[in-house]
């Protein structure tokens, strides 16, 4: 059925029908955001010899979030004095916009993937560089030394750690041939996972998205401890929620990302297990690769800006690059794909 | 025809999720003007958070030019890899030549790197 929407002509009705499946995804993923951070604050509660949430919703505290919510939506609207009115308004929103955007491309299974771009990678890349506009935006516009710090920071870092994100997919895309996402899926159904073929990429892909979603080693731009709350100090309530909302959307996108680009997205490990649903395999996946994320929260210590911006430039870019041209060499010579 | 369907389509889809990405901030402040309590108004509320005290000149002052260095570096290789990316999707077809000739546009920008390096930018202070 969706597959004869997609083959008829564009109109007014199909847009309708995407947005209404859209809408239910958003859902979807607010629903896993919900769930994330409490699993998150258990998962460090464990770690930490704590118990986590407890009261809200039993033992497990499956209420505690939606409670947090619902608390955000009543709370005051502060805008403080002496900020940048407009701008202070429209940043959380073009912060958490394009990390809805982006969900858009990633393939869960075989038949759930909303838009089958064929520039696939290159367009999440491309749209997620986006929100460091919203985040430098709402720096500047909180006219709040912190912030600012925070925002400059941001930006920095951001801006350094997507030059090795990129070159480290540019090795994927060198052994496929394609930006399609779904392609580079399929291509590791003969091949074996690209981990595998492309170990040195996954490092330095997972070191640089770790920096791109300012999880724990990098959480520099809004170290709590230095910065107050960096570049969000100014924000509360529900414009506050946008940018955390925002920073767990691109927990889910990027999760999904690295399951796609290297553990073979739906994929069973072994052929002899692919009666299993390909939804299981991913979501299992998937689990793995966010616990990872919370536990790197709980064991490292925040690394040091100097330290963080040498590491980008004079160790993964130079890593990255170097990877590129075995890889471009080891296709040419032996011929494996 | 029917590829530039699939095309159109899939782009729609696109442009539904940027909508529905600004439409749910907006509609989640709006529920939020609605839902909250009315707060009084006090003025120091308003002022900008400075660990207590009063906050003193602009926050927006001219900062560090290293920044700005970095910024340049970015787009500089950002650039450069905006052309691998074609370069590694016809590199199958394109074969050894390819590979050496890519590997003279790295080397040149691989040397202002190094002269970045040399010139100690990358350090930061």
């Amino acid at each position: 059925m969706v597959q004869d929407l997609l083959h008829s002509s564009p109109s007014l009705l199909n847009f309708g029908i995407f947005f209404a499946m859209a809408l239910a995804f958003l859902f979807v993923i607010l629903g896993f955001v919900t769930y994330a951070i409490l699993a998150e604050r258990k998962v460090l509660g464990f770690m930490q010899g704590r118990i986590g949430p407890n009261h809200l919703g039993g033992r497990w505290g499956l209420l505690q979030t939606v409670a947090d919510v619902l608390k955000l939506l009543v709370k005051e609207d502060l805008i403080p004095k002496a900020s940048d009115r407009p701008m202070f308004i429209i940043a959380p929103v073009i912060a958490f916009a394009p990390a809805f955007v982006v969900v858009a491309t990633i393939p869960f299974t075989e038949n759930l993937q909303f838009a089958d771009l064929n520039v696939g990678l290159l367009y999440y890349i491309a749209i997620s560089g986006i929100t460091i506009i919203g985040t430098l935006m709402a720096a500047w516009a909180s006219n709040n030394k912190y912030s600012l710090l925070g925002g400059m920071r941001a930006t920095a870092q951001m801006v350094s750690y997507e030059i090795p994100l990129v070159m480290a997919g540019l090795g994927i895309v060198l052994l496929t041939g394609s930006m399609n996402l779904n392609d580079i899926v399929l291509a590791q159904q003969e091949s074996g996972w690209f981990i595998l073929w492309q170990p040195v990429a996954f490092v330095v892909f997972f070191i640089a998205a770790m920096a791109e979603l300012y999880r724990v080693p990098f959480d520099l731009a809004e170290a709590e401890n230095e910065l107050v709350a960096g570049f969000h100090t100014e924000y509360s309530g529900f414009r506050w929620a946008m940018f955390m909302l925002a920073e767990y959307v691109y927990m889910f996108a990027m999760s999904a990302l690295i399951i796609v680009l290297f553990f073979g997205g739906w994929l069973p490990p072994f052929e002899f297990l692919s009666f299993i649903p390909g939804a299981v395999w991913f979501g299992l996946k998937f689990a793995v690769v966010t616990y990872v994320l919370y536990w790197f929260r709980a064991t490292f210590p925040r690394m040091r800006p100097d330290q963080l911006m040498e590491f980008a430039w004079k160790i993964l870019l130079p890593v990255a690059l170097a990877n590129i041209f075995l890889t471009a060499l080891l296709k040419e010579l032996l011929n494996i794909f | 025809m029917e590829l530039l369907n699939l095309y159109q389509n899939n782009y729609l889809i696109v442009f539904a999720f940027l909508c529905l990405g600004i439409l749910l901030p907006v509609v989640a402040l709006f529920a939020a003007k609605l839902l909250r309590p009315k707060y009084k108004d006090i003025a120091s509320k308003y002022t900008t958070y400075e660990s207590g005290i009063e906050p003193f000149h602009d926050a927006r002052v001219q900062f560090n030019v290293r920044y700005y260095v970095f910024a340049l570096m970015f787009v500089i290789f950002d650039v450069e890899t905006v052309f691998l990316y074609p370069w590694a999707i016809a590199y199958e077809k394109l074969g050894i030549f390819a590979l050496i000739e890519m590997l003279i546009f790295v080397v040149m920008l691989l040397i202002g790197l190094i002269y970045a390096w040399k010139k100690k930018v990358l350090k930061w202070i």
